[in-house]
């Protein structure tokens, strides 16, 4: 996994409340069998229309808007538990997404592949979704040592809660693999002896 | 203060605890299908880790199988070779498959339970949402991420912190034609779509008592609908007769031995839930949704509500549908009776109950996709597959079909499909194709009448 401490960088603004898994990456591309590759169909069928043309009117296809975080509405990543999701949001380019709430398996899924997701406040969220909205050269910055986000020379910023553990695997670049196989006696231990 | 059902089931599992981190849980049960295991068997390959407990591991395909011809090869290449892979990486690391056309194939929810896989007071995950399904045996069950998928392969545990605790209570008696399914989707109507974020929920009360073990599974399927990672219901003698003499059930003075286990898993009765919710079973009714989100739910006899929101707008606008609109006497062509959350036996019976001496509307598709090889055996032995064959339905072959429409099931561009199934996403059964959630009930009856009908004023 790949680490994270810091990011500069502008934003692209989603204003759409529970985008479900489904609208990250539609189900007819599941059948992949690598984690790579997945950024190409990711928000497919609001990206394009059922014959292939570009919908314009979709804002990942707005040439104003570009950076590596996406901003985007209250209740992100409802739905399946396809990890499929986060593949495609981090193969898309996209290093933090910022909402304010997120479903629990997605948010699990994105810290698990070193996508960033940042749960702010609703009020929070409204001001910047309307300043990135407004003006897409909005610089964010995303500290998570100090856990904090901010718009660049301004005064809006909030902090933001991360599980210890998950921040540190963050940081270091770890997983969780790691930290279980160094378990395994503790685990053969626990089957020895479980009650149930 | 006394525990609840989750605490007691949760607190026996726990291996350690890091300190100011998450808790290692042990998992009892991993169950894998073709599409979200590939990649973590990739990764244990490339890393050269062994799968830790393969006879705990349970493999299925169904999310992208064909419902028809199953006895011959699978025509998409893709699809074809994500089965082939399931296969080979069951082989490889001697995990039990139960692949395309076995006795025993089947929707990994409806399957497993089927088996005894399934039993009270045990933790069990799969890479699919809906493993929420299993709680109703009082098991924790969740749905996890490809990258945990590989953990559990890896050490038959995961890195979890302690979700909180909820209980949904419902009492009364319920309505005439009201099905599990609209109690589900009532309480999501009420609740919304993120109510259960964070939590693991608990069904109380006298009509979940009531239900059959299908029952519970469509309710307990649905959770993840509302946010909660798992529902759970208290494990009872319904329980302990469905799981009785089933293949992997407990057999003897082992079973005996258990049942006075499981015995002790219900919730206390001075035990405290972070959040309470009750409702009064009087007040569901069969239930519909209109938008594109399972919260957006309506008595079947009510009207679309209003609301500013501009996603609400959205969403309504894919739906073609207009604020104070009343969806009966909608005209629909398709309708599904399937998926893992309406696709067992007593669906099955429920739609054959009402589709018997009637035929289905002309304009009408209507699939019917059993959850497993042996509801599709039960279907055929009881007679029913000869109603639907009379009424003019296809009964197809087990799948999770056009539930997420991965397979050749797709509901076709604009049209409208009144569907048994757990989710009304924008496109979910096929592109640009409209969901409206609904009971095997109202289902059937839509596919008789050709258009949505008041179900409750025919049934009194």
């Amino acid at each position: 996994m790949e680490k994270f401490t810091t990011l500069q960088s502008r934003a692209i603004p989603l204003h759409i409340e529970n985008v479900d898994t489904d609208q990250i990456i539609p189900a007819r591309f599941l059948k992949a069998t690598d984690r790579k590759g997945f950024g190409d169909n990711v928000f497919r069928d609001w990206r394009y229309h059922k014959d292939g043309t570009i919908n314009t009117d979709f804002v990942l296809n707005d040439s104003k808007y570009s950076g590596s975080i996406l901003v985007a509405g209250d209740n992100f990543g409802c739905g399946s538990s396809r990890e499929h999701a986060a593949w495609a949001i981090t193969d898309f380019g996209f290093k933090v997404v910022v909402s304010s709430f997120f479903a629990d398996i997605f948010k699990g899924n994105a810290l698990n592949n070193g996508l960033l997701p940042v749960q702010v406040s609703l009020a929070f969220l409204s001001d910047l979704m309307q300043r990135v909205v407004s003006n897409p050269e909005t610089e964010l910055v995303v500290d998570l040592e100090k856990q904090i986000i901010s718009v660049k020379d301004s005064e809006l910023s909030e902090n933001f809660e991360i599980d210890a553990y998950k921040k540190t695997c963050m940081i270091n670049g770890y997983d969780d693999i790691d930290y279980l196989i160094n378990n395994k006696e503790q685990i053969e231990a626990f089957e020895a002896q479980k009650i149930y | 203060m006394g525990k609840t059902l989750f605490d007691k089931v949760w607190d026996s599992h726990v291996v350690s605890t890091i300190e100011n981190g998450p808790q290692i849980l042990y998992i009892d049960k991993h169950l894998i299908h073709e599409v979200t295991s590939p990649q973590a068997f990739n990764e244990l390959e490339d890393r050269g880790i062994p799968v830790f407990r393969p006879n705990q591991i349970v493999a299925t395909a169904d999310h992208n199988t064909p419902t028809l011809h199953q006895d011959q090869p699978i025509k998409d290449e893709l699809s074809r070779k994500q089965l082939e892979q399931l296969s080979e990486n069951c082989k490889k690391n001697s995990i039990t498959l139960y692949e395309l056309g076995h006795k025993y194939n089947g929707i990994v929810h409806v399957m497993a339970p089927e088996l005894g896989v399934t039993q009270p007071g045990i933790t069990m995950v799969c890479g699919d949402s809906h493993t929420s399904t299993h709680g109703a045996f009082g098991a924790i069950a969740f749905g996890i991420g490809t990258s945990q998928v590989a953990q559990v392969f890896a050490s038959q545990c995961l890195l979890l912190t302690k979700p909180k605790s909820l209980r949904v209570t419902v009492n009364g008696k319920l309505r005439n034609g009201v099905l599990p399914k609209d109690v589900i989707l009532y309480i999501i109507s009420k609740l919304g779509t993120n109510s259960g974020t964070g939590y693991f929920c608990e069904y109380a009360g006298n009509v979940f008592e009531d239900m059959s073990m299908e029952g519970r599974m469509t309710v307990c399927n649905m959770s993840i609908e509302m946010g909660a990672r798992g529902g759970m219901i208290a494990p009872d003698e319904t329980t302990f007769e469905y799981v009785k003499g089933r293949e992997f059930a407990p057999k003897g003075e082992e079973f005996d031995k258990k049942v006075a286990y499981w015995k002790t898993l219900p919730t206390d009765s001075d035990a405290k839930f972070d959040k309470e919710y009750s409702f009064d079973a009087e007040d569901i009714e069969p239930m519909i949704t209109y938008g594109t989100n399972p919260g957006m739910g309506i008595k079947i006899s009510e009207t679309i509500p209003v609301d500013e929101n501009p996603s609400f707008k959205k969403s309504l606008a894919y739906m073609n549908f207009e604020v104070g609109e009343s969806l009966i006497n909608k005209p629909i062509n398709f309708v599904f009776i399937g998926s893992c959350t309406n696709s067992r036996i007593e669906d099955f019976r429920v739609a054959a109950n009402y589709i018997k001496g009637k035929k289905k509307a002309a304009n009408v598709t209507a699939w019917l996709v059993p959850g497993s090889k042996q509801v599709e055996t039960q279907i055929i032995e009881e007679g029913l597959k000869s109603i639907f064959d009379e009424a003019g339905f296809e009964l197809r072959q087990p799948g999770c079909s056009a539930c997420l429409a991965m397979n050749d099931d797709k509901i076709p561009q604009g049209e409208y499909c009144v569907s048994t199934s757990n989710r009304n996403f924008e496109g979910r059964q096929g592109q640009g194709s409209r969901t409206i959630l609904a009971s095997p009930l109202v289902a059937a009856a839509t596919a008789v009448e050709g258009k949505i009908i008041d179900i409750s004023k025919q049934l009194n």
